[in-house]
């Protein structure tokens, strides 16, 4: 199966990339951008399911830090 | 004998061997090794391990040699992380935390004032608490973040090994925190560069203290 994994910064985690694209916004006129947040997206071919939650959490994202998300394609 | 721990990407490598040699015997441990028989202790070294890629230290933590280390570290025996090397034994769980992108996203290269919080570890036996030291920092992902009651929990056990002295967090660490230990004491991580602080030639040779205590750990059982 193809599966794409999203992986964000946790809530209430600092994210300095998401801090810095929200300020470059406003100077190429894009205002009213705000809870700008950068993360990484995986794609994968997986042959057993069952495993993409634990290696999600064992390399994908590190879960002390991070949120991820496995969405089926 | 000293070793020190070689990813592909590692830089520091030769500079941990060199601070090494000043207080004893040191070699390389390519990440294919697997036997840690005749070393006394470990350094996991800086460097951009594996390209740094998906997360920094998250690739190095399954190099052959890392399971080596895991049990080399159960035992006891003593093992210090610098920079990327930290964030090697953060990803393998034998430190507690993450480091994280620096607050200015900016990588920092600088001199810095660290003191020495706890001397209750392998690196910092026989150091004065409190010691005010000057060692190089030289990062981009080294904001060291646990969560609050973590944090707690390091405080009151003395796991905070090394703190940034009050106007020199060039990172935003969370309580300034410049390096933690395990809960026994003999694994040790920080930001900062000791290695790169052994000779008055280069700034600062505040940091052969602690190799000489990291050499001076009587072996594990």
């Amino acid at each position: 199966m193809k599966a794409r994994v999203l992986i964000r910064p946790k809530e209430g985690l600092p994210d300095p990339q998401g801090k810095a694209v929200e300020r470059a916004l406003p100077a190429l006129g894009f205002d009213g951008v705000s809870h700008v947040r950068v993360g990484r997206m995986v794609e994968l071919e997986a042959a057993d399911e069952a495993e993409l939650k634990s290696l999600c959490e064992q390399l994908l994202a590190n879960p002390l830090i991070e949120d991820f998300e496995v969405e089926k394609l | 004998m000293i070793g020190v721990l070689q990813f592909p990407g590692s830089c520091d490598e030769r500079d941990a061997v060199h601070a090494a040699e000043r207080v004893g015997d040191a070699r390389l441990v390519w990440h294919e090794e697997t036997d840690f028989a005749g070393l006394d202790a470990v350094i996991v070294p800086g460097g951009f391990s594996y390209g740094d890629y998906l997360r920094a230290g998250a690739i190095a933590r399954f190099a052959p040699a890392m399971e080596a280390l895991a049990d080399f570290a159960g035992r006891g025996g003593p093992v210090l992380g610098i920079c990327n090397g930290f964030q090697v034994l953060c990803e393998a769980h034998l430190l507690p935390g993450a480091l994280l992108a620096n607050e200015g996203l900016r990588f920092v290269c600088r001199q810095v004032d660290v003191t020495v919080e706890s001397t209750d570890t392998v690196f910092t036996r026989g150091i004065e608490t409190g010691k005010r030291i000057s060692v190089p920092v030289k990062h981009m992902t080294g904001r060291y973040f646990a969560p609050p009651e973590e944090l707690d929990r390091l405080e009151a056990n003395g796991q905070v090994a090394f703190r940034y002295a009050p106007g020199h967090n060039p990172n935003g660490s969370e309580r300034d925190i410049a390096g933690v230990a395990n809960e026994s004491g003999n694994v040790v991580g920080l930001m900062p560069h000791p290695e790169h602080a052994v000779d008055a030639l280069t700034g600062s040779n505040d940091a052969l203290d602690l190799f000489a205590a990291l050499a001076s750990v009587p072996a594990a059982a």
